[in-house]
């Protein structure tokens, strides 16, 4: 389907920007995650599929500073960032989308990436009461940067109305562009595509590619097969929690413990 | 399509009302830069001329104007303007905002009388003091949400009183007395022309704070509006507004954009606390002597009112707040025993009338829509995302 499908992942830098070091997340008896173990190369486009429940969107709540795992850590960029305040873990390059959109639905499209850009920006009460020239400066540069990046998502001829107003797919792409706003070293897309027609999923690929291609590492949960084998340069597998398989799309599309799993038949053969 | 002429009267001028201040925002937010200086610079002298004589024999027949104008209605007005940014913009349900009106009141009467500090020093500890206590309140209890906060806050408001009422120091239950007013800044008189004559302002000494004009008050009370109106504006239009925005929309999802949540609720309320921290030090600077009873909890009750009714989130919709909530008890003075039955009648028919507020943004009318809102929209968050984990383990 396309040229960076099959670039293996060997091509790749190869040095890790996410390390998940024996993670287990306990809520009370039951066990989201255990024991997991996870390196995400810089500059790879990286899947996390498994069945619902087994424990996807837990580890993206523990990378982004949710929860605080019960074991384990979490290497980003050389520091551990496990038990770091939400907003620092963000500040610190790791921005996410939601499951279920959570946008800011009573602001514009515009305001909510703004939102994101903000995150970079210094003004402190006293340079916006005051309208210091610092302030107008960080003002004027969040809107263009925000401008940017509904142009880039596709979203910027909507981008005066209320979120809330937003189709569905917009609304995601939305999301995408207040993540990115955030100046993200590593973007967690959780379930980027449902609700997608078969359309926007074509153009969400390219999407995720274009995002990876500014220098970006992706680290992606969905379900959707033929996207999933369609951009990712490497694959793992939940199963209640554990990971019962990592590799190349090839690799796992065959992988008889995945097929039992999660596939259940063969993806090639459908 | 018509469905509308088929309902009732009260609908049909709801709607009407609607439609017409939905034109009336429309047209300002797309008006020109020299319209709106234009608009402001017309409303200042409108402003500079409510004392006279002429507007206040119809306004207020019972109690003398300028005095009035100064408190409560300017008073409310500032308050309200300092509670919409906690309320209305950080969406912190806050009930016992007196507290910080009752700490600039004592501030001015204790530094006045025990210090002689002048009006002007006290007026800037005065708000330091209330910023920090704002703090020193917020710091432990803006972990809480929604229901907590306002349990809270209540009780910080009663406790700031009964503190007074108990502690010798400051007079308990007799308060203090003897408060300095500002010192005169300048014996400047308006002339006593024609013109002044006409307009009511001839022979009116702006400057200089004396014990029986009420107007130099008022108009010390209008630069302090105007102060926070530009501050609490320019603090909405950046991205302070913007930060409270996101955390009444999704809190969980504002922090994981990178928004330090907490630091900006503190700030909201440090801000809302410095403002009622000022309403306090210029009202006990001109009543001469304040008592606990001058600050009780339905004060707190009465701004909140004010900022929902005019419109939560929205300045001009809170001050008109503001306005109608001082001023028509005393106009109705004449009613005499019914005055409060008739006042609260008017309150239940207006939030039956606009239940979104007589003049609220348009954002914080679509959250009231949703159901978000009602008190959940003021931090109760009822039927909201409670957390993340609610939110996401959901499909
Ligand atoms: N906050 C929580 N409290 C209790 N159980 C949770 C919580 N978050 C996730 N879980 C449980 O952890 C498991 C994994 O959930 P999740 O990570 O959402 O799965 P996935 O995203 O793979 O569908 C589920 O059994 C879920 O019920
Ligand atoms: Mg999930």
């Amino acid at each position: 389907m396309s040229e960076t499908a099959g670039v293996p992942a060997e091509k790749k830098t190869g040095t890790p920007v996410l390390e998940l070091r024996g993670i287990t997340m306990r809520f009370g008896g039951v066990v989201a995650i255990n024991g997991l173990n996870l390196a995400i190369n810089e500059g790879e486009i990286f899947a996390l599929i498994g069945p619902n429940g087994a424990g996807k969107t837990t580890v993206f709540n523990v990378v982004t500073g949710v929860y605080r795992p019960t074991e384990g850590q979490v290497v980003f960029a050389g520091s551990r960032i496990d038990g770091k305040k939400r907003y620092q873990v963000t500040k610190r390059g790791v921005a996410r989308t939601f499951q279920n959109v959570r946008l800011f639905h009573n602001m514009s499209a515009l305001e909510n990436v703004m939102v994101g850009a903000d995150a970079h920006h210094r003004t402190g009460l006293a340079g916006a009461a005051l309208g210091l020239p610092w302030h107008r400066r960080e003002e004027r540069d969040g809107r263009a940067k925000a401008e940017e990046l509904l142009e880039f998502v596709g979203v910027a001829r909507r981008m005066e109305e209320t979120a809330k107003n937003l189709p569905y797919g917009d609304q995601r792409r939305l999301e995408i562009a207040r993540a990115l706003a955030t100046d993200p070293k590593l973007l967690l897309l959780d379930e980027p595509a449902a609700g997608m027609n078969p359309t926007e999923k074509e153009e969400l690929q390219g999407l995720i590619r274009k995002i990876r291609d500014t220098g970006r590492t992706v680290l992606l949960i969905e379900h959707d097969m033929s996207l999933i084998m369609g951009i990712s340069d490497r694959i793992a597998v939940l199963d209640f929690g554990q990971k019962i398989a990592e590799g190349l799309p090839a690799e796992i599309q065959t992988n008889q413990r995945v097929i039992d799993a999660y596939l259940g038949v063969p993806a090639d053969a459908s | 399509m018509n469905d509308t002429t088929n309902r009732n009267p009260l609908s049909r001028a709801r709607d009407g009302y609607s439609s017409f201040f939905d034109t009336l925002r429309d047209r300002w937010a797309t008006a020109p830069r020299w319209a709106r200086w234009v608009v402001y610079l017309v409303l200042i002298v409108l402003a500079i001329l409510l004392p006279a004589d002429g507007v206040g024999s119809f306004m207020s027949p019972y109690t003398d104007w300028p005095t009035l104008l100064f408190f409560p209605i300017g008073g409310y007005i500032l308050l309200a303007i300092g509670l919409n940014v906690v309320v209305g913009q950080a969406g912190l349900l806050d009930l016992g905002y007196v507290a910080f009106f009752a700490i600039g009141g004592y501030a001015m009467a204790i530094f006045g009388t025990k210090m002689h500090m002048s009006f002007w020093e006290i007026l800037v500890v005065g708000v330091l003091l209330s910023a920090v206590s704002g703090i020193i309140l917020g710091a432990p209890t803006l972990r809480l949400r929604g229901d907590y906060l306002a349990i809270v806050t209540l009780g910080f408001g009663e406790i700031v009183r009964i503190v007074a009422n108990n502690t010798d120091y400051i007079g308990g239950p007799r308060g203090i007395g003897g408060i300095p007013h500002p010192p005169s800044l300048s014996e400047w008189t308006i002339p006593d022309n024609g013109f002044f004559d006409a307009i009511g302002i001839g022979g009116v000494q702006p400057l200089k704070y004396g014990a029986l004009d009420g107007k130099p008050y008022y108009y010390l009370m209008l630069l302090l509006i105007v102060a926070a109106i530009i501050f609490a504006k320019r603090l909405e239009n950046s991205r302070v507004g913007r930060a409270w925005a996101s955390i009444r929309e999704d809190e969980d999802a504002a922090e994981l954009m990178g928004v330090p949540t907490f630091k900006f609720k503190l700030a909201a309320f440090a801000i809302g606390a410095a403002i009622g921290g000022a309403g306090g030090v210029v009202y006990a600077s001109q009543s001469v002597s304040i008592i606990p009873t001058n600050f009780p909890f339905i004060l707190s009750a009465t701004i909140l009112a004010a900022v929902v009714l005019g419109g939560s989130g929205n300045l001009p919709g809170v001050i008109l707040g503001a306005f109608l909530v001082a001023w028509i008890p005393e106009r109705i003075r004449g009613l005499q025993e019914y005055r409060v039955l008739v006042f609260g009648g008017v309150l239940v028919l207006l939030m039956i009338f606009r239940p979104e507020g007589l003049l609220p943004s348009r954002r914080r009318k679509a959250e009231l829509a949703e159901g978000e809102g009602g008190m959940g929209g003021l931090g109760a968050e009822v039927g909201g995302p409670v957390t993340v984990a609610a939110g996401e383990v959901g499909e």
